[in-house]
């Protein structure tokens, strides 16, 4: 039950052969026997779902449904849910219960999807690993040793250990795509704008979108549809009209043009690119042209993220100051002693870190030579897309420079940083990208990313999918979660 | 970057580092900074700054009030409230 597809799955509650509630507690049921040795969920919402399920059998019998109706989701907890609490894997909102909904919630409430939990995560999404959640390390189902990839990490081992179809993830540096590489599903990071960012937790504003974690394209789809659109509450929003994602999923991809960026591929390890060239030739099967294509910036995106994601971080994050909600500590002496013990008590090491680097960039005199900098550097990367995409429909390169490692494995946050490094360029830029599944290395998953022009989500669905329809990598599960048949 | 710096940004930041783990920092944020550094590599004096993503301005609304959510409930989060007012320690004694 948990391997089917979203299709699958509508077609059993449409054809009575399976109730919403029942198939809410199928998943409820591994989440509960496996989130124990996973650690995917920070809360399992047991009654949420049965109530929400409810009302999607209901919707069912009366035939008012969707194909999202009754089809259960987690969420990662960086999504504002009301009366529901809501961390974003941190001390500091360890007791936060949001007044309100953030409107990526609300868009998939209204399509009658039902909440099974909110997902594990790098304390304000700033990870690689999901070693920075106050909840604890989530475990890669494909090698519990590994991590999972972060900062969406328990979003994409919820999805990869089935204990979810879908799960919703964030993406400000990578953070949907390298832990569906690291743990073998589907991830889709959209344009800039496209998925409303009201009532999702703030970590680097330029920067953070909303995305789908799912076994398949043809789910990401089905569920970005939902999930997409423009949000008057959200000024970032884009007042772009949102396509069909679904009907141009089996457009022939003949004679469409496939750039390799070279600078992806210098550098990377001989197997994974020995892996990923094979894969190319699935897509030349399907008549595409690949061609090489340079953006000569490339190496300039991490330290240019770097800077623009810890300034924006920094400022960000000055809201948690123990008054109006959140950790407040216990009792100062004046109200600078709570601001000081309540944000030294209530951030991690890893968040703590990149405020001071964020502020000190920020700081008088050093402004020009890091912000602004980076700003310009960012006009670069940029500018390097928009030449690329005048000579290519889209490109092709690997979402990550290594497999998922073992935990503890990066102690140099440097280090850390550099497992990004085929990934923030995208987000520096604002488009949209996909992982997905290319086979595996020493029993680990590999992925491959896709990025196009920016609104262009169908495109990279559209060469996803064809590309699914000939391969299996995306079908495989991993041995290390038993799958029982419940049902 | 020193010692001093990490103060002062944890100080602006209103963060406290421990002495014992000041050094530890001092080390990531100087190994940060010189990998960032790797910026002044290009010049990069005719290229404007581009602080969104596709380079447009925050699009703004009409400064009009309207329903929001119930100020009780939006306090209900807060440690200390009285009569709707958020408390905090005595700022002058």
């Amino acid at each position: 039950m948990h391997t089917k597809s979203i299709k699958e799955l509508h077609k059993l509650l449409t054809d009575k052969k399976i109730s919403a509630v029942e198939l809410a507690q199928h998943f409820i049921d591994r989440a509960l026997k496996h989130n124990p040795s996973l650690n995917c969920y920070i809360n399992i919402l047991s009654d949420e779902a049965k109530q929400q399920a409810k009302i999607a059998d209901d919707k069912i019998f009366k035939k008012e449904g969707s194909l999202l109706t009754g089809i259960p989701f987690a969420l990662k907890d960086i999504f504002c849910t009301s009366d529901m609490l809501t961390t974003c894997g941190s001390k500091m909102l360890s007791d936060f219960i949001p007044p309100y909904d953030a409107t990526a919630y609300k868009n998939l409430k209204s399509s009658d999807m039902v909440l099974l939990g909110k997902t594990n995560m790098d304390e304000f999404a700033m990870g690689s690993s999901n070693e920075n959640s106050f909840f604890g390390c989530v475990q890669n189902p494909w090698d519990l040793d590994c991590v999972p990839g972060g900062s969406s990490g328990g979003s994409a081992v919820a999805v990869a250990g089935g204990l979810s179809p879908v799960a919703i993830g964030t993406d400000t540096g990578g953070s949907i795509r390298q832990p569906a590489s690291f743990c073998g599903i589907t991830g889709i990071k959209p344009t800039y704008g496209r998925v409303s960012r009201y009532g999702m937790i703030a970590f680097a504003s330029s920067l953070d979108q909303g995305g789908v974690m799912a076994k398949s394209a043809e789910d990401c789809a089905y569920v970005l549809q939902s999930l997409s659109g423009y949000d008057k509450k959200d000024s970032t929003s884009m007042p772009e009209d949102v396509p069909s994602y679904t009907e141009s999923l089996n457009n022939s991809i003949k004679g469409k043009k496939i750039g390799l960026p070279t600078e992806y591929f210098a550098n990377l390890d001989d197997d994974l690119k020995q892996i990923i060239t094979t894969q190319i030739k699935e897509f030349e099967k399907l008549g595409a042209i690949i061609v090489d294509i340079s953006l000569p910036h490339t190496d300039l995106s991490v330290p240019a993220y770097y800077v623009i994601s810890s300034a924006e971080c920094s400022s960000n994050l000055a809201r948690y100051d123990g008054v109006r909600y959140g950790y407040s500590a216990k009792n100062p002496k004046n109200l600078e002693d709570l601001y000081l013990k309540t944000r030294t008590e209530g951030f991690g090491d890893e968040v703590k870190r990149r405020i001071l680097i964020g502020t000190y960039t920020l700081s008088a005199g050093y402004y020009d030579a890091y912000y602004i900098k980076a700003q310009k550097i960012r006009h670069l990367i940029a500018d390097d897309f928009n030449q690329a995409f005048a000579q290519v429909d889209i490109l092709l390169t690997p979402t990550t420079p290594t497999t998922a490692f073992k935990k503890g494995d990066k102690q140099n946050p440097l280090e850390m940083y550099l497992s990004d490094i085929y990934t923030v360029a995208v987000n520096l830029s604002g488009l949209p990208a996909i992982s997905i599944p290319a086979g595996f290395h020493q029993k680990m998953p590999v992925g491959m990313q896709l990025i196009s022009p920016a609104f262009c989500e169908h495109r990279l669905l559209n060469f996803a999918h064809m590309y699914q329809a000939q391969t299996d990598h995306h079908l495989q599960t991993p041995s290390q979660v038993p799958q029982e048949k419940i049902l | 970057m020193n010692i001093d710096d990490v103060r002062l940004s944890a100080d602006l930041s209103k963060i406290t580092i421990d002495d014992k783990k000041i050094d530890s920092y001092l080390t990531d944020m100087q190994d940060i900074l010189k990998f960032i550094e790797q910026m002044n590599a290009i010049d990069t004096d005719n290229i404007t700054p581009m602080a969104h993503p596709f380079d447009l301005s925050q699009r703004l609304r009409e400064d009009k009030a309207v329903a929001q959510i119930d100020r009780q409930i939006l306090q209900s989060n807060a440690k200390n409230i009285e009569n709707g007012l958020f408390l905090v320690p005595k700022v002058i004694e």
